[in-house]
Formats: structure tokens, sequence, C-alpha cells
């Protein structure tokens, strides 16, 4: 079915100068790389370096404006994904390419190139999953499944077109640690079926576990194709950013002062199919504090932030208080007005009116808190001044106040909303995913922000789904999962692979007593350690 | 009075005919993702140009094809404002519908008056000579029968082919299908134009053998119950069947019940056909589950293909 054992490594695919310009920016520029059959390759860079429209090119969702592609050495044009696949190539993308409302037969159908019999390709299905360890119930609706299931149905329906070369976009950045490694496990097992992977991120212990050869790119250039045998983290961390990073410490703010957020057996039901019920969420947020909330998405994390800024209401109405006062029945304005701030993962039209100037935005949620309003009538000067100053002290770059909020680059967008939230002094911040799609520099600044709010005595909430962040900025870790939030435990107090069973339903404080998950752990450790081994 | 019956049955096949064919046209647009108000406008144009190309040339098959590609080609206009230019689908769709009502009215200028026999009865032999169930079932004009064809090719159009699939793939979610390496527009284009067909005929069965004759803005609101029958059948094609006899029903019956002189005020009883499948239609879409698996997540929204 798929290629066996291919010794001789002939190269398989190979860019020859790609350039790819949109208006205003080149994304690539001239860009040259080369994978072997057999070979998994790291396509490394930031956010915004241009990985995704290289293989988008390669995939042909984009045509290149100049450069050429030979596939096994002959010159090839990709014009549109259906071409792709005809020659071998497959891709599972970022952000899935499933159809929420149909079943996983018919999303792999639907990637099909030809009308397949469908009790023929269940059993094809079947096959596969157990042949690559990735079960999977072809009879379930999408959205039922979990993020790490879909990316399964992605898989599967790669391998069901017997790829020579397959492409996954940042695959691991929704999934918990134990799923990455199952499914660094597939990957190899597929490499050494001669299957060439072009893996994409930006996670350099990753890039170091699975990869054997990497193209770093920065700004739209290729940097250095190196080895990734002799590389370090760092060293790829430095060829990757440019510049060494300045990573801030993590403040000591260690007292903890009242509790300024609490939630008492929170509980909401959802209405729509495609919404998590939250289940009976107990949680203290303390002055002074960050608690972080891990999770793989989709698990109630966008209801949690919903039930906690009033977006939904709940009862009884001390299911939620904010320094004391029972506030779940009140809507987003009245708990504002107590003090609460929030930012929602959805930066366009969520977090910020996408048609709106930045000055209609700082309004929008600041006009209560810093009193914008005087008899009715808005007061712009105040707005200024207050728009100017997050535009400052965030450091966003942008065309002044007066700039769409659409117009800004996502990185620059979330610095605002995070800047405007935070520059309103709120005692209670609730943050979902506040360095999504953000490159390090501006990470930083939004990390930086946070901390200095919870010096101040604020307490935060950071939902984000995002390991390395939760760990770098929280006191605190609980995880959330199916809608159920787990016990928080100090950071300090916890690993990694301990959030990764959180995150999966477990409670890792019983194993510590409990033989039988003691041993399910080690059984999770010993998997992570074999299965992602330094390539030969 | 089992005559009075039937004849009652027959007029409720009348009735509900030309909303089956403009709801399951609007159905099949709208599982592809595109929301097209302009479905009376499109029956009024299909009405009108099926009853010309009648009186220019007497030949009823000519009539019912001009219908189709009158309302397609008014569809067309739609789809290259919407798919092409990326306008508002709501904003175009009522356009289309006030357009649709003054060029109707314009062609049809010197077409009021003239009188026309009706679409001929085609009676399926031996069939129709079953006493009652012939009359009713086997004894109409090739509208009816296209009718009945037309929801059961697209009942399984939808449920069980590769084509049906990709359709609603569309409309369920624009971005991924286009990911995958389908034509959302060329799908949509296709989706919008069978719409558009579909209320031509609608319009055609209206003056051709509805009435039979041509009147300004004779599909009277038709369009707009049409329209409304897709959204409260949850988007699955036996239950617009459904709703489309449960109206045709109860507009004859209370018709009937009129001119038997009960004392209830006339505009009540116009009222009723409206109110009764409102309430059976929300009455059997209780379930949110069910509606959120059949709705076309991406209905009304514009897709950039280079995004």
């Amino acid at each position: 079915m798929i290629e066996t054992a291919v010794n001789s490594r002939n190269t398989l695919l190979r860019l020859e100068d790609m350039t790819k310009a949109f208006p205003g920016v080149v994304a690539n520029d001239k860009v040259s790389l080369s994978i072997k059959s057999g070979e998994i390759h790291a396509l490394l860079g930031e956010n915004g370096a241009g990985k995704s429209t290289l293989v988008k090119m390669i995939y042909g969702v984009l045509k290149p404006d100049a450069g050429q592609l030979y596939w096994t050495e002959q010159p090839a044009t990709v014009g549109n994904p259906a071409a792709a696949r005809r020659l071998g190539i497959a891709m599972v993308f970022q952000h899935f390419s499933l159809f929420d409302s149909m079943s996983v037969l018919e999303n792999v159908a639907l990637g099909m190139e030809k009308g397949i019999d469908h009790v023929q390709l269940e059993q094809k299905i079947v096959e596969i999953s157990n042949r690559y360890g990735l079960p999977l119930d072809p009879s379930r609706h999408v959205y039922t499944l979990s993020v790490g299931e879909r990316q399964r149905i992605e898989i599967i329906r790669c391998l069901l077109q017997d790829p020579k070369l397959l492409i996954m976009d940042e695959p691991t950045s929704v999934l918990t640690p134990q799923e990455v490694s199952k499914l660094f496990a597939t990957l190899h097992r597929l490499a050494d079926e001669g299957v060439s992977i072009l893996y994409i991120s930006h996670k350099l212990d990753e890039i170091k576990a699975l990869c054997e050869s990497a193209t770093i790119l920065r700004g739209g250039k290729v940097v250095d194709s190196v080895s990734v045998v002799n590389e370090t983290p760092s060293s790829l961390a430095a060829k990757m950013m440019g510049e060494e990073l300045q990573l801030s410490e993590k403040a000591s703010h260690t007292e903890v002062g009242d509790v300024r957020l609490e939630l008492n057996g929170l509980t909401h039901i959802a209405r729509d199919p495609f919404d998590i019920s939250l289940k009976n969420i107990c949680l203290k947020v303390y002055s002074g504090e960050i608690v972080g909330i891990a999770g793989v998405a989709g698990n109630g994390q966008d209801e949690l932030l919903k039930a906690i800024n009033g977006e939904d209401l709940c009862s009884p109405a001390d299911s939620v208080k904010l320094d004391g006062k029972a506030c779940a029945d009140q809507g987003p304005n009245q708990r504002r007005a107590l003090g609460m701030a929030s930012i929602p993962e959805e930066r366009l039209g969520h977090g910020a009116v996408p048609g709106m100037s930045l000055l209609d935005n700082s309004l929008l949620t600041a006009f209560q808190r810093l009193e914008f309003l005087e008899h009715g009538f808005i007061r712009y000067d105040r707005c200024q001044a207050f728009c100017k100053s997050v535009i400052d002290n965030f450091n966003v770059k942008s065309n002044g106040m007066g700039a769409q909020a659409a117009s800004l680059s996502g990185g620059n967008l979330q610095k605002f909303i995070v800047g405007r939230e935070i520059n309103q002094k709120p005692t209670v911040l609730v943050v979902s995913q506040p360095t999504w799609g953000v490159d390090a520099g501006a990470a930083q600044t939004i990390h930086d922000g946070l901390r200095d709010l919870a010096a101040n005595g604020a307490a935060i909430l950071v939902i984000s789904q995002d390991l390395d962040e939760l760990m770098s900025i929280s006191d605190r870790v609980a995880a959330i999962c199916a809608g159920v939030l787990s016990e928080s435990f100090p950071m300090e107090a916890i690993s990694i692979e301990q959030i990764g069973l959180m995150m999966a339903g477990v409670d890792p404080s019983s194993e510590l007593k409990d033989q039988v998950s003691g041993r399910l752990l080690n059984q999770l450790a010993g998997q992570s350690e074999e299965s992602p081994g330094n390539p030969p | 009075m089992g005559e009075v019956l039937i004849a009652a049955v027959l007029t409720i096949i009348t009735a509900a005919t030309p909303l089956v064919y403009a709801s399951i046209g609007e159905m099949i647009s709208e599982k592809a993702g595109v929301l097209n108000l302009g479905v009376e406008g499109m029956m009024l144009m299909g009405a009108v140009c099926g009853f010309a190309a009648v009186n220019a040339t007497d030949s009823s098959a000519i009539g019912i094809i001009v219908g189709m590609l009158a309302g397609s080609g008014l569809s067309l206009i739609f789809a290259v404002l919407v798919l092409g230019f990326q306008a508002t689908q709501v904003a175009t769709g009522l356009a289309l519908t006030i357009f649709g009502i003054g060029i109707s009215s314009l062609i049809g200028q010197d077409l009021v008056g003239i009188a026309y026999d009706g679409l001929p009865k085609l009676p399926i032999p031996g069939l129709s000579a079953i006493p009652v169930a012939g009359k009713l079932l086997f004894n109409h004009d090739i509208l009816v029968y296209g009718s009945f064809v037309l929801i059961l090719v697209v009942s399984w159009f939808l449920r069980s082919t590769r084509s049906g699939l990709i359709l609603r793939a569309v409309g369920d979610s624009h971005d991924a299908a286009h990911a995958i390496g389908y034509h959302v527009i060329r799908i949509r284009y296709m989706a919008i134009l069978f719409g558009g067909a579909m209320s031509g005929l609608a319009g055609a069965y209206l003056s051709l053998s509805y009435s039979p004759l041509w009147i300004e803005n004779m599909s009277a609101g038709r369009g707009w119950i049409a329209l409304a029958l897709v959204v409260f059948a949850t988007w699955r094609p036996w239950r617009v069947f459904t709703g489309a006899y449960l109206f045709g029903g109860i507009t004859i019956l209370q018709l009937h019940a009129q001119a038997l002189g009960i004392g209830v005020p006339a505009q009540v009883m116009s009222m009723l056909p409206y109110v009764a499948t409102i309430i059976v239609l929300v009455l059997i879409s209780q379930d949110h589950n069910k509606i959120k698996l059949n709705a076309p997540a991406c209905i009304g929204k514009p897709f950039h293909p280079t995004s």
C-alpha cells in the first residue's frame, strides 16, 4: 500500500527560489529546500515567517509568483490541491479542513479523489486506523470528537491516498503531551515505510525529537538548512529568531492576598450541541497571582470564559463571585463595573470589532470603568488619551488611533486588546489564549503586562492550550477536560506529564498513592521516551 | 360527497405543487450555503415568460422550458453579484425579488386577459382507471408528476450521492471544502442556477396550470412561503414536501370553509395556512441537535477564495 523501505534516498521534492508576495509584504523570498524520500524534514520559523505560505504553494492552494517545484527531479506545476494529491502530496491542516455536522466516514470520503463505496471505505478506515494506532469510529459525527480525534481523521484521510509526502502544519499545538508522543510514533513508522514528512513547527524540542533535517525561515527567507543532530534547541532558536531573546524572569510575587475571583460550583448547561457544558467548577483566584488553565481546545474553555465574564448567565448567583460579590446572574457590564476585565480567544469579532477604529474599540470596553460617558455624551478627549496610552505602552504598530482593528496584524491587535484591558487596571482579569498566533516579541510584551498587573494586586486567570506559556507565567495550574475543571496545583509541584494527565481528565494526585494509575503514568512516560528517539 | 372530497384533494395538490418546486430549489441553493431571497421574483419571471412562450408557440413543452430558463436566467444575475462580486446575499436577493416583480409586469403587459386551456392532463394508462386513487394520483399534468419525481431524486441526491455530499460540504464549511480542493464558487453557481430553474418552474406551473393565465404579481407571496418552508423544515426534503402540502391543504380547506359560510371573519380564515404551517413546523423542529446537523453552517456568508 505504501512504498516499503526506500533504500536509495532519492530527492523527492525540491523547491527552487519560490517567491510569493502579498500586498505590502513578501511572504516568501526565493525559498529553496529539498526533501529526500523517507525523511522527516522540519520547516522552522516564527509566526509570520512564511511557513504556511510555502506549504500552501506546495499543496497548490496558492500560486507562486516565481520559482520552480521539482517532484522526483522533474519540473512540476501544482495548480490545485487535486493535482498535489495526484502527485502524492497530502496535507494535514493547522485549522482542520473538516465538516462538523458530518460523520467521520463522510469527511474521509470528501477528501478522496474519486467516489468510493462507503462500505468499502469504512473497512479501509478501520484497517488504516488499526495499522497506525489511530483509533476512530467512522460513524461518529465530527462535532462530538476531541481535537486529537479530529486530527486523526485528517491523517487517515491523507494515508488513504498512499502519499509520498505528508505535510503537517503545526500538528501538536492542539494535543496533550501523551497524544503528541503517539503522533510521533505514527510519523516515525510512516517515515520508516518511505513516506517523507514536511513538519512545520516553532517548537524546538519537538523538532529535535522528531526531525532529521530542518530548513529555517525568517522574514520569508531561508536563514539556514541544517542537520538537526548537529544543533541544540538554543542554536535553532537563535537562527529562528535572529537574536537571543531575553527570557524574562518569572516574578516572585508569592505573597497572595484576598480571594478576588471565586467560582463556586459553577455549572452551565450548553444549549448548542457544539458547545460544552460546564460541570460544578470550583476555583479561587487570589489577589496577586496568575492561575493557568490548561486543556485541549474544545473542552469548555470558551464556555468558561463566557460564564466568568458574563456573556453567559448562570445560577445560583453566588457560583461566580468577584471580590466577594455574587454576580453569576449579571451581564458583562455589571461585572466590569465590579472590576472584571476579559480577553476572549477570538480577536476579530469577539475581542474587537473588525470594522471599527482602535479608538472606538477602546471605548467599547473601557467606557464604564474609565468614565468616558458624561450625561450620555462621549468624552472623546478622555478616550483618546486612553487609546494613545495603550498604543504607546504596548508598542502597537498601527496607523494611529483611527486605524481599523481589522487592518492590524494579529500580533499587534492582540497587544492592543490585552493592553486595553490591562490599562483599565481591573482587579480580576480573565484571558484566553493571550499569545495565540503572536510572535515571540509580542508574546513577551503581553506576558510582562500580565505579570505587572498581577504584581499590582489583580487576580489573573489565563486559559491557554500552550503548556510552555502556562509553565512560564502561572503560579498555579489546573486543567479543564470535557467541562470539568481539575484541582489546581502550584506550578513548581507539578510536571508537564502530570498536567498532560489532567488535560486528559485523569487526576494526577491520586496516582501518587494509587499503584494502577502510577503504572499508567510510567507507561505514558515510557512511550514518550521510546517513540521520538533520535533518527539514525 | 366522495366526488367533492376528491375535488378538494386535487385542488390541494395543485396548490402545493408550486411550493414544492420553489422550496426544493431554494433548499438546494441553501444547502450549498447561498441564501437567495429572490424566489418570489424568479417565480414571477418563470410565470410570465412561460406564459408568453406558450402564447407565442402554442407548445406547452416550450412554455415549461422557457419558464425554467427565465428563472435560472434571473438567478444567474444573482449568482454573478453574490459569487463574482461578493455582494451581500440578503440585499441582493431582496433586490432580485423587486426587480422580478417589475420586469415581469413589464413583459406581461400585453398578456393580461389572454386565456389558456392549461397544461394537458396525462392520465397514466391503466393506473388512472383505479377508483379514487386513480383520479387522485394518476391523472395530472406533467408538472405535478415532475414534482413527485423531483422530491424523490433530490432526497436521494443529498443522501446517497457523492455530488450531494460535496454540495452539503460546501454549505457546511466553504473554507474546508476549498482547502480540500473543491470548486466552491462553481458548485454554488450550479446550486443557484438549479434553485432559479425550480423557482421558474414553480412560476410556470402557476401561469400554465394553476390559474392558468397571467396576472401581475400572481405568485402572491408564495415565494416567501417557500423560503420559510425551507427553514422551518430544517433543510430536509421530505419535511419541505410535507410542509408544502400542509400549507396547500389548509389554504384550500379554508377557502371551502369560507364558501360554506362559516361565521369566522374571512381575514382570520386566510391567516390559517400561515399560522398552521408555522405551528406544525415549529413543533416538529423541537430538536436543536437535528437542526444544527442539517442547517448549512455557511449560509449567507461570502466566500473569499484567496484567504
